[in-house]
């Protein structure tokens, strides 16, 4: 049977969560800035057309902001993972064939589906998201997910599409991938992006059409299965689960820059203590241990970054031991006199929680179920009262070093005393 | 676990415990709750305060009460539909009726399915 893919994503997904329970943002120019307000990461397309580029330094585009009114709004993961999860939840009903691709994105085989238009199918998604979340979303329709993808793009670039694109109703696929750069393309990196244009392919058209035994030697097979995929050959299957992460990582740039150890150690204590609550959540464990620091490489000022990555003898999950090798390890690598920008860390060597070989030397074998007992019910209470209600003191419970979201929205769908207000007047 | 002795009686007609999501959302993924300012709906149940449960995935009809957004703010009203005028309804003697027309601004938000209302 033809394999077919829609892929389904938010247009400025982060904006739009905004706009659902703010409509006076609608029809105005609005951004949303990152963690620590640092740059422009969503805008809304009255935004784009003022000329605001994505990424752009906040500090940098204050003028336009103020001259034009712009809406400014610090990042709001809570409200945006929400909406996200009752998005994914509305598609999950056209099938279960789905792949959660981003926080805004994903892919549907509608592989079988027999409607006798897929543009009508599509059209009947876009409206069933928008009319139970609020979010509008764009739908891109092709045999291949690179294709999907392709798709996708068009459907959000020509307005008279309505938000969406059906390539396998396109007679002459090879005039619209003329019009596309390999920039654009789907798992088309910077570097093979440049490599390819050194080598005169500029366009999906060219790459689809490129030689084969070229393409594997300098792209490897990835780069194969992209241009298999722009023939029409689907070889990139949609991933329903996605296996368990790798490696956990938590790390923010700081409000403020922090010069003593203490506040960087509270900092990370509070970073351990997050992602062991996402290992625990995946009933796993970690046997290694990054942790890493550094100044402002866009500051004029004395500068040092450094690392270290410490192979833990047991493999835990135990919140306070790994806060102390985090510890230990940050003095290790902290020097005094810097103005430290950002710190972070980073669990990996992941193993299953019921596959470990305990130490012979430790006492772990008698109190790990006090342990994991402990964690549990910490984890259940964070849950049931709201992030860091328990935590590890180390952590620091003023949290100074904190980020600014000065101008971040009420968390509309997960608090109870911040819930959206109707008038009745 | 083996148990010993004799099985309970009951153990046939064991039931999971009463679930309120269950009972009072339908879908999910559209349901929010929404706080109530204001007294303008009274007499349908709905004071200042209470929480709405609002499914977004229901159909505005006539007589529903809804959240509309009007001008921007979101509001709640009973709708109602005469021939080709929309009318947004308040309940309660003090308020006036809102007829919607061309240059409003006017979107429903959702359906509101339930009141939770301490007493």
């Amino acid at each position: 049977m033809e394999n077919l893919f829609a892929l389904i994503d938010c247009n400025n997904f982060y904006v739009s969560c905004e706009r659902v329970f703010n409509p006076q943002y609608q029809g105005k120019a609005v951004v949303v800035l990152s963690n620590n307000d640092g740059c422009i990461i969503a805008r809304s397309n009255e935004a784009k057309a003022l000329g605001i580029a994505m990424g752009t330094p906040f500090f940098k585009c204050k003028d336009i902001i103020n001259r034009y009114r712009v809406e400014v709004l610090s990042s709001n993961y809570a409200l945006y993972g929400d909406m996200s999860r009752r998005v994914m939840n509305t598609l999950q009903q056209f099938t279960p064939s789905l792949e959660v691709y981003s926080i805004d994105e994903a892919f549907l085989s509608l592989t079988g589906a027999h409607d006798t238009s897929f543009s009508d199918y599509a059209r009947t998604i876009k409206m069933t998201v928008r009319q139970w979340t609020g979010i509008p979303v764009s739908v891109g329709i092709g045999p291949t997910k690179v294709l999907a993808k392709i798709a996708n793009k068009l459907a959000k670039r020509v307005e008279t599409y309505g938000g969406i694109f059906d390539l396998t109703a396109c007679k002459d696929i090879d005039v619209l991938l003329e019009s596309l750069t390999v920039h654009e393309l789907w798992g088309i990196g910077r570097q093979y992006a440049s490599l390819l244009s050194r080598h005169g392919i500029l366009t999906a058209r060219q790459l689809k059409y490129a030689d084969d035994g070229w393409i594997r030697k300098h792209l490897t097979v990835t780069g194969l299965r992209i241009l298999w995929e722009l023939r029409g050959i689907s070889c990139i299957p949609l991933e329903e689960a996605p296996p368990p992460k790798k490696g956990i990582g938590s790390s923010r740039s700081f409000g403020r820059p922090v010069e003593a150890l203490d506040e960087l150690s509270e900092a990370v204590s509070s970073y351990i203590s997050r992602a062991a609550e996402k290992l625990r959540a995946q009933c796993s464990l970690a046997s290694v241990l990054h942790v890493y620091l550094g100044t402002n490489r866009f500051r004029q000022m004395p500068q040092y970054s450094n690392g270290i990555t410490l192979t833990l003898s047991v493999p835990t999950s135990f919140t306070p031991h790994l806060i102390r090798y985090a510890k230990e390890g940050l003095k290790k690598i902290y020097k005094k006199g810097f103005q430290y920008q950002k710190a972070g860390v980073f669990l990996s060597g992941i193993v299953p929680q019921d596959q470990v070989q305990l130490g012979l030397f430790t006492r772990d074998r008698l109190t790990a179920g006090y342990k994991r007992a402990l964690m549990d019910s910490i984890d259940g209470i964070n849950r049931k009262w709201g992030k860091g209600t328990l935590q590890c003191a180390s952590a620091g419970v003023k949290q100074t070093w904190g980020m600014r979201q000065e101008m971040k929205s009420k968390n509309f769908t997960t608090r109870w005393d911040e819930l959206p207000v109707a008038r009745a007047g | 676990m083996v148990s010993a002795g004799f099985p309970s009686p009951a153990d046939d007609y064991i039931d999971t415990n009463l679930d309120l999501n269950e009972h009072l959302i339908k879908h999910p993924a559209a349901t929010f709750f929404v706080r109530v300012e204001g007294n303008s709906m009274v007499n349908a149940g709905v004071h200042s305060g209470d929480i709405l449960i609002v499914d977004r995935s229901l159909e505005p009809a006539d007589k529903k009460i809804i959240i509309a957004v009007i001008n921007g703010e979101l509001t709640v009203k009973r709708v109602r539909r005469h021939k080709d005028k929309l009318c947004l309804v308040p309940e309660n003697d003090g308020f006036e009726t809102i007829t919607v027309t061309e240059e409003m601004d006017f979107q429903a938000w959702g359906v509101v399915t339930h009141v939770i209302h301490s007493v």
